[in-house]
């Protein structure tokens, strides 16, 4: 009786997960028609083919304000160094743009389908009809898992050792939904959106994620004590999700327990699963666990774009031209773009000279605790990948 | 000067060291003079980046014979790996077509000539040339028809590039007779391929900062096979909306082509009528001989003259005009990331061109093969200083 229902629930998982699809496949585009058809245009027949003649790729760089010029200089200069067939489009758009101009850059995402972006500064001072430009690429380019991997840096001191966390955030609904509204005067309203499709898709994200980097346990943060329906629905997707990948181990937690676990024991985590707002919190209390914003890159993928960033979207105004800022943040993010194009040889070159000149304690930029200059990091990379062997 | 000087060094010293595992790209821009290793690649010569070279027919083999002289002379890091084959000399053979094959997707950079294809039917539809460029999924042909600075022809200062679908279309090589004395003669369009040689068009205008781009068809009368590829350029057209798109019919753009080609920019087009714009555009500007032309896939390049002609009359005569042969090999150089050499090469070519005093018979002077050749290394040096 038991085997029974046992075999019954394994072959619906099987049923599921056949019918359910990868998710690199685009199926999903018939789910979400009408939704998706909107922001697609009309490349109604699929994506469009990609960007690569004559074994040279295209990517569209956003440069973005702050220090994000400057970053996309260094990455630029230590491509050329290691002979990558990579081209950059470069499209300008900083705080000051228009609407035209956002939808220029992400134009040029959707031509290319890969690109690597700085941060975008949002003004806060202005009205509410001046949505933020980073949300609005991420929304109609509907790249809706973020992923960022913690992993302690050799070389850079830190009070935690040993972290290795893989975080996957929800990254076009929950509470950026931008719906707000003032339904009695002094009384907001603020809509946090939670849907069953884009839950669903993020929990089976994240677990084939798992399973595919050999992983162990995921853990789903959440508050669904207090929103009963909105978390708890969140909560049910990932457990349904969970329940068709038996090896792995799945458990609920809090979002101020795990905050609190997070800065006292981060190494019992392994994936992490979470809505929006949660995500950008736990990014960056783990971004600060393993050594500030200078270090960790990060990648947001959608079905048929994909878009790499800095792990922690901040965009350095007061760092900007004063040669202090940290380069590898954007240049391990370049790795990640040269993985993700198939381009592995580079990107381990690439990698292993950021990772080099990381050990080297005289070259440390100020946020980590050294004297050195971003141009002096840069040398010191683009030396390694000029000798390495 | 310090940089000529600087790039000598550096291949006489990656020449003359010993095995230090494995070298492939060199990049001698005048910025980085840093030469990083290849990723796991294996080279005969130190040092040197690995070509394949298909002579072909006709005078293909002198003006092959002419870039050979021109690298040699400006040291240029590129050893040619050569192969023969060849159609109408008997040269041809599934083994030969494999061999050739496997280089090209080894070395990723091919330099051909033409490789002719008889008129008779020996009962293979598909030349070896239709059949290597669709092994090799070589489905753009560039074309960038240019003014040569000094030569004068009827139309000066143009300045316009034919993109060329080069897979599908009428060279698709399926004919039969479906009864006696009727022969029903296969065009393929397809979408795929549409969108892809028209995403390529869109994707060389953008990079090279052109503005407008003019899908060429016959639509009015092949309603479904013309129409498809149009809409498929329209469709891809409004991805890049700072780049105009316009259509035109096969007819007017050769009309509007001898009588006002100033009016165009980029073109993009299915095959046949892709062979002949390529040809009309290169005779505007000079011929056959002054036009370099290149086909991409989404891995190879392959670098050739823009016009096809394998000008069997002049074989043995050194009346070839190499100008297109030498500036594709620039090109290539280009594409290698070897622009110091490109560079030199083309600035080379294009001022014996505007000197005027040694010209090929078909640019109206009486000077040989071997004499351009000999100009045109002559002015590579003073250069360097």
């Amino acid at each position: 009786m038991i085997m029974a229902l046992k075999m019954l629930t394994a072959t619906s998982c099987f049923v599921k997960a056949m019918l359910r699809p990868s998710t690199l496949c685009h199926s999903w585009e018939i789910l979400f028609g009408r939704e998706t058809s909107l922001r697609s245009f009309s490349f109604k027949h699929g994506i469009p083919p990609s960007a690569k003649y004559g074994g040279r790729h295209t990517v569209t760089m956003i440069p973005g304000d702050g220090i994000g010029p400057e970053l996309m200089l260094h990455v630029k200069t230590v491509f050329r160094h290691a002979c990558v067939p990579v081209d950059f489009e470069e499209v300008i758009v900083n705080s000051t743009s228009g609407e035209e101009d956002v939808h220029n850059a992400i134009m040029a995402v959707r031509r290319n389908c890969v690109a690597l972006k700085g941060n975008i500064e949002t003004d806060h001072n202005l009205p509410p009809s001046h949505k933020s430009r980073n949300n609005m690429f991420r929304t109609t380019l509907d790249l809706y898992a973020n992923v960022i991997h913690f992993k302690s840096l050799p070389g850079v001191e830190t009070r935690h050792k040993d972290v290795d966390i893989l975080v996957v955030r929800e990254n076009t609904e929950g509470e950026y939904s931008n719906l707000e509204h003032e339904s009695v005067k002094g009384v907001i309203e603020s809509l946090k959106i939670i849907t069953k499709a884009k839950s669903l898709r993020i929990a089976e994200y994240a677990f084939q994620l798992a399973q595919e980097m050999g992983r162990k346990r995921v853990t789903v943060v959440h508050k669904a004590n207090i929103m009963k329906l909105g978390d708890g629905l969140f909560l049910q997707c990932c457990r349904e999700v969970a329940s068709c990948y038996p090896q792995l181990t799945f458990e609920g937690m809090i979002v101020d327990n795990t905050t609190m676990q997070l800065v006292s024991r981060p190494q019992q985590f392994d994936v992490m699963v979470m809505p929006n707002l949660y995500g950008n919190i736990v990014n960056n209390i783990c971004t600060g666990l393993v050594g500030g914003a200078g270090p960790v890159p990060g990648a947001n993928y959608g079905h048929t774009y994909a878009v790499f960033e800095t792990a922690s979207r901040q965009s350095g105004k007061n760092l900007a031209n004063k040669n202090m800022a940290n380069p590898t943040a954007m240049l391990l993010a370049s790795c990640i773009l040269l993985d993700y194009l198939k381009l592995h040889s580079y990107a381990t070159s690439i990698r292993n000279a950021v990772l080099a000149s990381m050990e080297n304690k005289d070259v440390h930029t100020p946020d980590i605790g050294g004297q050195g200059t971003t141009s002096d990091i840069i040398q010191n990379i683009t030396n390694h990948i000029s000798t390495v062997n | 000067m310090a940089a000529l000087s600087g790039v000598r060094w550096l291949t006489r010293a990656l020449v003359a060291a010993p095995n230090s595992g494995t070298w492939r790209n060199l990049c001698t821009s005048a910025v980085a003079h840093a030469a990083s290793r290849s990723q796991a690649e294996d080279m005969r010569v130190e040092g040197a980046f690995p070509v394949t070279m298909l002579p072909g027919d006709g005078v293909g083999p002198e003006l092959m014979h002419a870039v050979k002289e021109v690298f040699k002379a400006a040291s240029v890091p590129v050893e040619f790996q050569e192969h023969h084959l060849s159609e109408v000399q008997n040269m041809a053979s599934e083994e030969k077509l494999e061999q050739v094959l496997s280089s090209m997707k080894e070395n990723k950079v091919a330099i051909i000539g033409k490789i002719h294809t008889p008129m008779e039917y020996k009962g293979e539809l598909a030349s070896y040339d239709m059949r290597l460029r669709r092994k090799l999924d070589l489905f753009a042909n560039v074309v960038h028809v240019k003014s040569l600075p000094g030569y004068k022809t009827r139309h000066n200062n143009l300045d316009l590039v034919i993109i060329r679908e080069q897979t599908e279309g009428e060279y698709s090589s399926l004919e039969h007779e479906s009864a006696r004395g009727v022969i029903e003669c296969l065009k393929i369009v397809t979408r795929t391929k549409s969108q892809r040689i028209a995403k390529f068009a869109f994707d060389y205008a953008t990079k090279k900062g052109r503005g407008k781009v003019t899908a060429v068809h016959k639509a009015n009368i092949m309603k479904l096979g013309d129409g498809l590829f149009l809409q498929c350029c329209e469709e891809v057209a409004e991805l890049y909306p700072k780049i105009k798109f316009e259509t035109m019919i096969i007819d007017n753009c050769c009309m509007q082509l001898v009588q006002n080609p100033y009016q165009f920019d980029v073109l993009v087009m299915p095959n046949l009528y892709g062979n002949i714009i390529d040809n009309l555009a290169a005779g505007l500007v000079g011929g056959a001989g002054v036009v370099p032309g290149e086909s991409y896939s989404a891995e190879y390049a392959v670098f050739e003259t823009g016009a096809r002609h394998p000008f069997a009359q002049a074989v043995g005569r050194n009346i070839a005009n190499p100008t297109a042969m030498l500036l594709s090999a620039s090109n290539m150089l280009r594409h290698l990331n070897l622009e110091y050499h490109s560079n030199m090469i083309a600035d080379a070519v294009k001022k014996v061109i505007k000197v005027g005093k040694v010209r090929t018979r078909d640019m109206g002077g009486y000077s040989t093969t071997t004499d351009f050749i000999k100009s045109v290394i002559g002015h590579l040096h003073p250069h360097g200083g």
